[in-house]
């Protein structure tokens, strides 16, 4: 069958384009391979490169510390980005299903408007041990001595959980907001329970703003820093904070390049395998017949384009 | 009839909420606190006096987070929403390039882009046989590095989004433009734009939300010159916050809401109108 032909004589498609092709090769992609390609060179003293080949920068994170460092940052940014799936599914489910759908979404975002360090401020006073909770408590009389609330890793999953629930609200929103819900009906008049309901059918529809709200979450959580750095302690350090401190303390540049190489690997890790699981459940979903389940690589992009769309 | 029951999905809403929101009525009500350290002692102006008569630097910082915030949407929204345009309706030989550029950004972890950006714009120098070698774009860490970094960051979502609304379109209508006699500028202004106004306008907004709520990226860029978010982190890493802090985030949130609700109605207009 001939194609529809294009409805332009001229083609306009490379003058429209440049300047993203050309602001992402300078802005991004560049700043990118020198930081690879930095990562095996020898460092200078002043933070800079000598032109030498070499897997010192690599050869740094061989070390008990970093794996230490390296465990932290996987168990926190796991356990974070759990809870805060969790807690944005019914969320995500709730305004999805409301009259106000308007007001809800500008509900969820306000926060968001407020930068993300002023917000770690404000935990800060609600956790010291002359915070917001010790003295509430304290006046009651429920303790004598304030309770250790700073510096834990709970406080440090509450802030995680805290920055990212935005983010991971937004795409559930949007992909269950498309969700069909006199399946869900069907699925009860069919004899299932509401959980059961929920799980075998809910959710394997909005598989890809669940797998969206994942990137959205573990992604950046992986390279975070902040938190543990103003709310935690030095024990609770991740590889962000050692490309931090790489980078502003000991000056070892390409140190700091290589735990971004290393970081990177990550990430790709962590995505093959939530979109080798996604595809996995996509083949037993494929009976059921449903858009949007193997969607696993184009998620984010199409989460975010539902969002654009509205 | 069912009777209404108890709603899990209402009441995990209802608490996230209270969750979001307790920081930021923290934020407001020790913003009108007497006292310096995080114990309520009494009510007091004082921190919003001393805001508007003896913290120019704070506002200084304030207003560049605004203009970057501001400029970058502004930046990322154009170049974006071009992009959009061009790989919705042609194809050409950086289509790929773009589809796959734009999507990297959103798989890697913020902290690269920031120092990457960081490593570029120090401009890395060695000599090699006895030549200055010069890699990247030697810039002094500022105002245009931060406002770089943003709109890098925010070009992604705006050209989503707008592709997203293209999707959504009849391209016929572009069509009858065409057969109409429109030149390619016409069709631009008189239709491509005004059908993808809803998706430019979210990438927009999205852009500076994301621009106003990042720290990460701006800490690594921003040299020097002081944007709101470093004040803050600055004066947290020494240990003690002014509560004029507190005065400027209070304004800061109510003064967002109010933009919300008015964005709200604007929204609403735009959704009847068109």
């Amino acid at each position: 069958m001939k194609k529809p032909r294009l409805h332009r004589e001229r083609n306009y498609g490379t003058i429209y384009a440049l300047p993203i092709a050309l602001w992402f090769t300078v802005f991004f992609l560049v700043p990118l391979l020198v930081i690879i390609v930095f990562s095996f060179l020898k460092a200078d003293v002043d933070g800079g490169v000598m032109p030498l080949v070499s897997l010192d920068a690599y050869r740094n994170l061989l070390r008990p510390r970093i794996f230490r460092i390296f465990f932290n940052t996987i168990w926190v940014s796991v356990v974070s980005t759990l809870i805060t799936i969790l807690m944005a599914l019914p969320c995500a489910y709730f305004m999805a299903k409301s009259k106000a759908k308007t007001f809800l979404l500008i509900l969820v975002i306000i926060p968001f408007w407020t930068n993300f360090i002023i917000r770690v401020f404000a935990w800060k006073t609600i956790l010291e041990s002359n915070g917001v909770i010790n003295s509430l408590l304290i006046g009651f009389g429920a303790i004598a001595n304030p309770l250790p609330l700073e510096h834990n890793w709970i406080a440090v999953i509450i802030i995680n959980v805290y920055t990212y629930l935005t983010y991971a609200i937004l795409p559930l929103f949007s992909t269950i907001e498309k969700f069909d819900f006199t399946l869900l009906e069907a699925a009860r008049d069919l004899g299932a329970s509401k959980i059961q309901s929920i799980v075998r059918v809910l959710l394997p529809n909005v598989k890809a703003g669940i797998v969206t709200a994942i990137f959205f979450t573990f992604i950046p959580l992986l390279g975070s820093f902040v938190v543990q750095q103003l709310i935690g302690t030095k024990d609770m350090y991740m590889l962000g904070n050692e490309i931090n401190d790489n980078i502003y303390k000991y000056f070892d540049w390409p140190t700091a390049y290589a735990i971004a190489v290393v970081l990177m690997l990550l990430a790709n890790v962590g995505l093959l395998f939530v979109m080798k699981n996604d595809r996995k459940q996509a083949k037993a979903a494929s009976a059921r017949r449903v858009d949007d389940v193997d969607d696993g690589p184009r998620a984010p992009r199409q989460a975010i384009s539902v969002a654009g769309g509205r | 009839m069912q009777k209404k029951r108890f709603s899990f999905s209402k009441t995990s809403f209802i608490a996230s909420m209270v969750f979001l929101f307790v920081p930021l009525v923290v934020l407001i009500v020790f913003s009108f606190n007497a006292n310096k350290a995080p114990v309520l002692t009494g009510f007091s102006l004082v921190w919003y006096q001393r805001l508007f008569t003896s913290s120019r630097s704070l506002w200084n910082a304030f207003f560049t987070s605004i203009t970057i915030a501001v400029t970058a949407s502004i930046t990322a929204t154009v170049i974006g929403t071009l992009a959009a345009i061009g790989v919705h309706w042609h194809k050409f030989a950086l289509k790929t390039y773009v589809q796959a550029i734009t999507y990297i950004p959103l798989v890697l972890p913020e902290i690269i882009i920031g120092m990457s950006l960081l490593a570029f714009f120090s401009g890395s120098h060695f000599t090699l046989g006895g030549v200055s070698v010069n890699v990247g774009f030697r810039l002094n860490l500022g105002w245009l590095t931060i406002f770089i970094a943003h709109a890098t960051f925010c070009l992604p979502f705006v050209y989503l989004m707008v592709l997203a609304r293209l999707d959504e379109f009849d391209s016929s209508i572009i069509e009858a433009a065409h057969d109409l006699g429109a030149t390619e500028g016409q069709t631009l202004l008189k239709v491509i734009i005004p059908i993808s106004m809803p998706g430019i306008i979210s990438g927009f907004l999205t852009s500076l939300t994301l621009s106003l709520e990042d720290f990460t990226i701006t800490y690594f860029v921003s040299g020097v010159s002081s944007t709101l978010p470093m004040a803050v982190y600055g004066q947290m890493y020494k240990g003690g916050v002014s509560p004029v802090i507190n005065a400027l985030s209070a304004i800061m949130i109510l003064g967002t809401i109010v933009l919300a609700l008015l964005a709200r109605n604007f929204l609403k207009y735009i959704a009847a109108n068109g």
